[in-house]
């Protein structure tokens, strides 16, 4: 294979792992919009997303198209769950104990995801069979296509939602000023409840279009979760086109890494990129300085 | 003749296009109380800010006793004998109103990390000596049987009298006092200015930065009026009180009747 | 220090010096040591982010730090032990004063997340200098230690050297606190601006309680490294990080006691689950939560305030 295919080969696994880090990113930044904490649990929404759906399809044998929103509306009923009964009731803890909450939960979802499925990965069928496309050289699956072009929708949702729609803009307004916001009649808690469900369907649907291709297990939530966070962060924290860019960067940048360099140092491209970021422009790409500076933590 | 203690030269600052502070000038003599007054925007806590080395200014020079001081860092200044308070009050929330105060004492003290927790002999001693210092101060302000509770439970016009102990825990020679009874009832307002008689007294130096004119004409020994950054009078609040250009910077231009 | 200090070391002392007389088992014995090994991270973590209000979530990697500098020095070229560990301390050193002087001006989250990058640095150098360290295979043999003819090998002189270091730094720690270091460093997290303005020269105390902290784990490294004589990278990753990071905070976020207290729950838990197989992540994360949800503000204070209650009824 040429140098050229090779690259280019490089370039479309990164857009597509760079996809799911650019919604976990995004799920990130929606709940730290909405409250300024840092969802360590991001990660497990992705997994479940992923296990719920290969329990839908492989064990209900319920077709695609009805098990992908029933998975769906699963994790975000976990989401909706978790914000109810971890998060609402430390709403006045600090700051470092609310994420630390959010860690210990996703101890607790990975605990009962390996006392459900086990420590064995799980497959799923791609979402429209067939062999592989060759494109300038490189081998493309189909489910890459999928994966991508899901992605390009949820952005653009999410674009429509927050910039057009009240309840979009009602939850960009809790972040910078709840008690503003809420003596404008938003119903602060309420917001904050629709965006843990919102980051968790947002990763729900990305555990469940990347299974095909990467397959799924217990665990791959926290490793998810920090890249995906380091996407947030280089595209700015809070901003959410920010974590697309970002996710896209990263994945690039680690298949590029995995491919031509070697593939022990996958995993720390997207720290380093962190680091790098954090020297020279903590604010993110995106991200305005005055604004990081006025938000509390 | 006495030199000044604090000398302001052509000060300027500029936040990006915003002209904060123009060529502003003027000094404080030792002993005195200063006031400077404007109305809002005029300038006043950005000098503040200047002085205290929270950020440089653009141009123009500070001296304090004949040496230039800007440009150099906060805790620098304060070691120098500049102590200030803050208008957004800056206590120490986690700690007592105690602690607040011996946290004042720090540039007056000098056991260090590995001293200290060995707890070398100096340690004990100079611990009493601060701590003694502390309560002399709350003492002064009138709020030492508060001295074990926690600093934010107290109510605003006791944090602005802690805040003011506290900067005088490090022994000044010039008090920079921001708005010390924004906020204030009439009773706190009279017991301010009781202290700052008192620091006045002790031989201390204050300049402060206040919108209640009663106050600011009570108990000034001069005052400077700002607006848009700019000097626009200075002197005797009498001088200063019938000053048109200070009339006219705070109720506008006057209408004529016919 | 203040009178309830002195007492609770005092009970804390006596308490250590005659468990072993109670407890011969090797492994309630080995239990202790690392619970006293943590607790010695613990307590220069709580100084950092406790009391000075930073935040750390690299800080397994000066433990490894440490751990490394002893293995390494000691097995792959014959330095002695005490040589070994201090260029564990100055290695930590120099390390933490590079993370945090560029670090300075971050605040919370970006603080945050630079030092959760410095420790996954850290751990991948480990992981890939393969000659040095032997990489993920680890480092094994590394001597007992010795001293003046005397060696500490066995579980209770163990017991007693770590404890011992403990309760030393437990009172140097204490004694910091209750000076005014320790107030400085309580200004500058009640409020930088007003400290500044109060002389504390603010970007020294951090880098300063940053190195300290640093220090702390390079002792707890070298002594886990001659402890357990093995050592790999893992040991000293994200995930350790985060435990020593619940300890402080669950355990009671702004005080030592409370540090130590997380320790010592935190160290213990997971050898509990094992009995549970198959369920030990799941009971682990809903004991976290647990802790979390009904005494949020540390173990600590909860345990305090149920004692009171206990006492009213």
């Amino acid at each position: 294979m040429s140098l050229f295919s090779q690259i280019l080969q490089f370039l479309f696994t990164g857009l597509t792992i760079g996809s799911i880090y650019s919604m976990v990113g995004l799920g990130f930044n929606i709940i730290y919009n909405a409250t300024t904490v840092l969802n360590l649990a991001q990660g497990e929404f992705v997994m479940f997303g992923g296990l719920i759906m290969v329990f839908l399809t492989a064990v209900l044998k319920l077709p695609l198209w009805v098990g992908f929103p029933l998975a769906v509306i699963a994790v975000t009923g976990i989401g909706a769950l978790f914000e109810r009964f971890a998060i609402h009731p430390l709403r006045n803890a600090s700051l470092l104990t609310l994420i630390i909450t959010t860690i210990a939960a996703s101890i607790l979802f990975r605990g009962i995801a390996m006392f459900i499925w086990g420590k064995d990965p799980y497959s799923l069928p791609p979402f429209t069979p067939g062999a592989p496309v060759m494109i300038g050289g490189a081998v493309i699956m189909l489910q890459t296509f999928w994966v991508l072009g899901t992605a390009v929708a949820i952005v653009i949702l999410m674009a429509l939602f927050f910039g057009k729609t009240i309840v979009g803009k009602a939850m960009s307004a809790c972040s910078f000023n709840p008690m503003a916001a809420s003596l404008m009649g938003i119903h602060v808690r309420k917001m904050v409840l629709f965006s843990f469900a919102l980051s968790a369907a947002l990763g729900a649907v990305a555990g469940i279009v990347i299974t095909p291709i990467s397959l799924m297990d217990y665990d791959r939530g926290p490793m998810l979760a920090v890249k995906g966070f380091c996407a947030a962060v280089l595209g700015g924290l809070g901003v959410g086109y920010g974590a697309v860019l970002g996710g896209f960067i990263v994945g690039i940048l680690e298949s590029l890494t995995a491919g031509l360099i070697h593939s022990g140092f996958k995993d720390a491209v997207a720290l380093v990129i962190l680091l790098f970021i954090l020297c020279f422009k903590p604010s993110g790409i995106f991200g305005s300085e005055e604004v990081s500076k006025i938000k509390k933590f | 003749m006495t030199f000044p203690l604090l000398e302001a030269s052509r000060l300027r600052k500029f936040f990006g296009g915003l002209m904060a502070v123009a060529d502003l000038s003027f000094t404080v003599m030792p002993g005195q109380i200063k006031a400077i007054i404007g109305p809002n925007g005029a300038g006043k806590t950005t000098l503040f800010n200047i002085i205290t080395g929270i950020f440089p200014p653009t141009g123009g020079t500070i001296r304090f006793k004949g040496k230039e001081i800007n440009g150099k860092k906060p805790h620098r200044i304060a070691q120098k004998g500049i102590s200030r308070t803050f208008q957004t009050v800056e206590l120490f929330g986690n700690m007592t109103v105690l602690e607040n105060v011996m946290v004042g004492r720090h540039i007056r003290s000098k056991m260090g990390l590995i001293q200290s927790g060995l707890r070398l002999p100096g340690v004990k001693r100079e611990e009493r000596s601060i701590l003694e210092t502390a309560r002399e101060k709350l003492d002064l302000v009138g709020l030492i049987q508060k001295a074990n509770e926690p600093a934010s439970g107290l109510p605003l016009g006791e944090r602005k009298i802690l805040e003011v102990a506290r900067a005088l825990a490090t022994d000044p020679e010039l008090i920079l006092l921001d708005e010390p009874a924004a906020g204030l009832n009439e009773t706190e307002m009279l017991r301010i200015a009781e202290i700052i008689r008192k620091i006045r007294k002790s031989g201390m130096t204050v300049l402060l930065v206040e919108h209640h004119m009663d106050l600011v004409m009570d108990i000034s020994d001069e005052i400077v009026v700002l607006n848009y950054g700019q000097k626009i009078a200075e002197g005797p609040p009498e001088e200063v009180k019938k000053d048109q250009k200070v009339i006219d910077a705070y109720l506008g231009v006057e209408i004529e009747y016919a | 220090m203040g009178k309830e200090n002195i007492r609770a070391l005092f009970i804390l002392t006596l308490c250590l010096g005659i468990f072993p007389l109670f407890i011969r088992s090797d492994y309630y014995l080995s239990i202790m040591i690392f619970i006293g090994i943590n607790a010695i991270t613990v307590m220069g973590l709580s100084l950092l982010m406790g009391y000075a209000g930073q935040i750390s979530l690299g800080h397994a990697a000066f433990i490894g730090i440490g751990a490394y500098c002893s293995g390494v020095l000691t097995v792959k070229f014959g330095f002695s032990i005490f040589i070994a560990f201090l260029c564990g301390l100055f290695l930590s050193a120099i390390m933490a004063m590079a993370i945090a002087i560029p670090t300075l001006k971050l605040k919370g989250h970006y603080l945050a997340v630079a030092t959760l990058g410095f420790g996954e640095i850290i751990y991948i150098i480990f992981n890939e200098l393969l000659g040095i360290t032997g990489g993920p295979s680890g480092l094994s043999g590394i001597p007992p230690i010795h001293f003046l003819g005397y060696s500490f090998k066995g579980g209770v002189r163990y017991f007693y050297l770590v404890w011992a270091v403990a309760i030393l730094l437990l009172i140097f720690s204490l004694n910091i606190i209750h000076s005014r270091i320790g107030r400085a460093l309580r200004a500058v997290h009640g409020s930088e601006i007003a400290a500044e303005a109060m002389g504390v020269n603010v970007s020294q105390f951090k880098i300063q309680v940053f190195v300290l902290s640093a220090l702390y784990a390079s002792v707890a490294g070298s002594l886990y490294a001659h402890f357990v004589t093995f050592i790999s990278p893992p040991t000293f990753g994200l995930f350790v990080s985060i435990l020593l990071l619940m300890m402080v905070v669950m355990g009671g976020g702004g005080s030592i006691w409370g540090a130590l207290l997380g320790a010592g729950i935190l160290t213990i838990l997971p050898e509990y689950l094992r009995a549970f197989k198959d369920f030990d992540i799941l009971v682990y994360g809903i004991i976290l939560m647990a802790i979390l949800l009904f005494m949020p503000e540390g173990i600590l204070k909860g345990l305090t305030v149920l004692v009171k209650w206990i006492k009213r009824e």
